[in-house]
């Protein structure tokens, strides 16, 4: 009965979706309010439904009813209680609804808090927001619907992957969700902007919250998902560039791109054909991505030719969305009014140029994932592209990026000259190379790379503080009144800047410092790795719920200090034959200690064990990073700025009828 | 000039697209083998009754002189009994079918042909895996077409079903065959 109810209510809301998608468009072409307000109140019924359904498969899964198909296929009764919940999530069909819930609520969001944009840009925002939601809700229904039946019902279910049965799976995808599905409110934003022939201050003014409310998830989804990567599937590396990370990684960074040049169109109405583009272009990546490397194109490949509907699905959903929008902007952003000059060395340049890097790093991102599809679209030859290429070309881009992250909040607006930045900075330089060269000198040439690291990253870290203390400080001293009124906006500016810095601590010690070694061993035996000295206790089997272990405990010590018990296991997964690695992990502020173990290997000096013990030096500092620099964005989302009207640099524009079409804004050109 | 700035992007797109659509028309599942017109690694194998009544297994070197299939089998594999009746019935229109029992204990391959019954000219064991990472042996069942001179020329990867047979390996077998 339940699934029958959520399978009712999902039809309900594709129905609602579809007059969704024309009728306010319809009333915000004719000028008519009535037909526009129709999608508040649509959008907010699309979210009850779709919420509906999400919990009436939830209720399914809770109670174990494997006469639906997919409970059966992912949950069993031995699952504690709490992962067969999370299992709603962690397979293709729940994920699928949960995309389509968390794009339904961003869609009630616009309805909401939308009340001080131009009805007629919320109007065709709401209309776009639902013909994706028809998409997806249609794919889900028609390809992969939840809800579907199975008779006879078994008895017991197949389980859920045992390495998603962690609490990693219950936050990870739905954050790194909330953060694709927001970019389709940019995307909204961008397109409705097109059809409207206005992509002025306002618009982006009412777009950055948006587009924050989907960065700030998105990089704490990637945070958690290397910190899960790195604790459950017991590889010791905290980013593997694979095409499923790299799927996050690329919304991420033209996300991040995006955010910059939302301020310049923000403040000086420049760079909005840019800016449209990289909105519609962080979301058709989040499609891109996600799907193609779901469906299965890149990794399994398999699952393209046993399912071609749904992979010809997908694909029909990029042409529609993203080869529309694109199309679409090739005719109308040219008739855009493009903004006020600037000059080359000016926070507008400094902000472009940060762009361009981004552009280009995600570009390098883009083709190491999908090169061995195009590979193999145009030879046989099945390749993969691994770590070496994207070191290769990943750091020399992004190292004058970081550079840039300083200097660019130290740059005036409209027009700045070196000679006035240089002496800003010149402290901090001079600081960073007097670090850069006693780390090379303490730590060894060898280490020259890490030490430009950790120059870099207090070159950030102290580009972060500056910007804080330049904006506190008035003709004399520090002014409280100048600190208590310092946006929220620049406060996150700052703290997400220094976060960078922070991670590049991380990353830097783990690049040269880490230490690591795989071996046999036997209880009582020692070995040291790095400072590291690893003494291998005891051997012993346990049961859990719904698994067996082999548990090895080892006692670690650094440089000779006190020592720490470790445990790691070695899990099978009685249900599903799955095995899975748990390791033990000693953290601190300093680095990781981090064993591994693997099968039992017949020795001469007799029975042994695989171990895998790993240092990793501030590894911990990647993960800080990320999680600060969300709080930066967090900070910049709360800003009140926000959260009143539209600036009043449009005087023209009065409540005026809606005017469909491109028209010349009435903001002057400075 | 301008515009045609704009519908840079569009066009990237397009490319794109008919990428991944060339994508989506290839089977994905075809894994070319590196082995195709090469000769057959070398290698020399105990047969399945070698370890305790004797019996020959074969070497590489016996694979050639007239077209054969050389068949990767397992007796814990699931899909093998499945491929069971189609190699029995291509041995009994007189092809030759070298099987390789891979990661398999003799015995149990043993017992797996005398349940199901034996279709190959000559069983030789790979217990340790070896030989089938040399053949780039991806999983059970596998098969490769052999010609006269000992090179492969074709590689099934999965059981054959009756279509396979018919539609792609006879075929072969027979343009094998007339080839001098």
């Amino acid at each position: 009965m339940l699934p029958e109810i959520g399978h009712f209510a999902l039809i309900l809301a594709l129905i609602v979706a579809i007059a969704q998608s024309v009728v306010p468009m319809v009333g915000a072409v004719r000028g008519d309010f009535a037909l526009m307000s129709f999608g508040r109140t649509s959008a907010q019924v699309q979210a009850v439904l779709v919420a509906i359904a999400f919990a009436m498969l939830m209720a399914s899964f809770a109670a174990a009813d494997f006469s639906v198909a997919l409970v059966a296929n992912n949950s069993s009764l031995d699952q504690p209680l709490a992962y067969r919940l999370a299992a709603t999530w962690g397979n293709h069909e729940g994920s699928m609804l949960l995309w389509v819930l968390i794009l339904v609520i961003f869609g009630a969001g616009i309805g909401a808090f939308g009340g001080n944009l131009r009805p007629s840009l919320q109007a065709r925002v709401l209309s776009i927001q639902a013909m994706i939601t028809v998409f997806f809700l249609a794919f889900a229904l028609f390809t992969s619907n939840p809800f579907a039946r199975l008779f006879p019902a078994p008895l017991e279910g197949a389980e859920l992957n045992p390495l998603l049965q962690d609490p990693g799976l219950v936050f990870h995808p739905p954050l790194l969700y909330l953060g694709y599905v927001g970019f389709s409110v940019t995307f909204s934003f961008a397109v409705a902007a097109l059809l409207e022939g206005r992509a002025d201050a306002a618009w982006a003014r009412w777009m950055r919250p948006w587009v924050l409310a989907a960065w700030v998830p998105l990089t704490l989804g990637i945070t958690l998902g290397s910190f899960w990567a790195y604790y459950e599937l017991g590889w010791g590396g905290w980013w593997f560039w694979d095409p499923v990370e790299n799927a996050s990684l690329m919304p991420w960074l033209l996300g991040t791109a995006l955010l910059h040049s939302a301020i310049v169109t923000e403040k000086r109405q420049a760079l909005a054909g840019w800016t449209i583009l990289l909105a519609i272009l962080a979301f058709s990546l989040s499609l891109i991505g996600t799907f193609l490397v779901r469906s299965g194109i890149l990794t399994s490949v398999h699952a393209f030719a046993v399912d071609p509907e749904r992979g010809v699905f997908i694909l029909g959903m990029i042409i529609g969305s993203t080869g529309a929008a694109l199309a679409l902007f090739a005719f109308r952003a040219p008739l855009l009014r493009s903004g006020a000059l600037f000059s080359g060395i000016s926070r507008e340049a400094g902000l472009t140029l940060n762009n361009l890097f981004l552009m280009a790093i995600t570009a390098v991102v883009f083709l190491g994932t999908f090169y061995p599809v195009i590979m193999e679209a145009v030879s046989t030859d099945k390749i993969s592209v691994g770590p070496p290429y994207y070191n290769l070309v990943f750091v020399p881009l992004s190292v004058p990026l970081l550079l840039l992250v300083t200097v660019g909040p130290m740059l005036a607006w409209k027009r700045d000259s070196l000679s006035a930045v240089a002496p800003k900075l010149r402290w901090l330089m001079l600081a960073m190379l007097v670090i850069f060269a006693g780390l090379t000198a303490w730590l060894g040439l060898a280490h020259a790379a890490s030490a430009f690291g950790f120059a870099l990253a207090f070159w950030l870290i102290a580009g972060g503080v500056m910007v804080l203390i330049r904006r506190w400080r008035g003709p004399n001293g520090f002014n409280p009144r100048l600190i208590r009124t310092t946006p929220p906006a620049v406060i996150g500016m700052a703290l997400a800047h220094a976060a960078l810095g922070v991670l590049i601590v991380g990353i830097s010690a783990m690049s040269s410092m880490a230490a690591e070694k795989t071996l046999v061993m036997r209880p009582g035996e020692t070995v040291a790795v790095g400072p590291l000295t690893v003494q291998f206790q005891s051997l012993r089997e346990v049961r859990g719920p719904n698994y067996v272990a082999l548990q090895a405990r080892f006692e670690t010590s650094r440089n000779g200090g006190t020592p720490e018990t470790l445990v790691s296991e070695r899990r099978l997964y009685q249900n599903s034959r799955n095995q899975t690695t748990e390791a033990g992990i000693g953290v601190s502020p300093f680095g990781n200690s981090y064993i591994a173990i693997g099968e039992s290997q017949q020795g001469p000096a007799g029975d042994g064990l695989v171990v895998r013990a790993y240092w990793h030096p501030l590894v911990g500092w990647i993960w800080f990073g990320g999680l600060l620099m969300a709080l930066g964005g967090a900070a910049s989302l709360a800003d009140r700025r926000y959260r009143i009207g539209a600036p009043s640099r449009i005087p023209s524009q009065p409540a005026a009828p809606p005017v469909a079409g491109p028209v010349a804004d009435g903001v002057p050109a400075e | 000039m301008k515009r045609l700035l704009f519908l840079l992007p569009v066009l990237g797109f397009i490319g794109l697209i008919a990428v991944f659509g060339v994508g989506l028309t290839k089977d994905p599942s075809l894994l070319p083998s590196q082995l195709i017109d090469r000769p057959l690694p070398e290698f020399a194998l105990p047969g399945i009754e070698a370890t305790p009544g004797g019996g020959p297994g074969f070497a590489s070197a016996a694979l050639k002189g007239e077209p054969m299939l050389l068949n990767i089998f397992a007796s814990w594999c699931a899909a093998c009994p499945q491929e069971h009746p189609v190699l029995t019935d291509i041995a009994a229109q007189g092809v030759p079918i070298y099987g390789l029992a891979w990661k398999d204990k003799p015995e149990d391959s043993r017992n797996w042909l005398s349940r199901w019954g034996n279709p190959y000219k000559a069983v030789a064991a790979d217990e340790p895996g070896r030989t089938a990472i040399d053949l780039g042996v991806t999983g059970v069942p596998e098969t490769f077409v052999v010609d006269k001179a000992g090179r492969v020329r074709f590689k099934q990867i999965g059981p054959i079903t009756p279509e396979d047979w018919q539609l792609r390996i006879k075929p072969l077998l027979d343009q094998l065959r007339a080839e001098a």
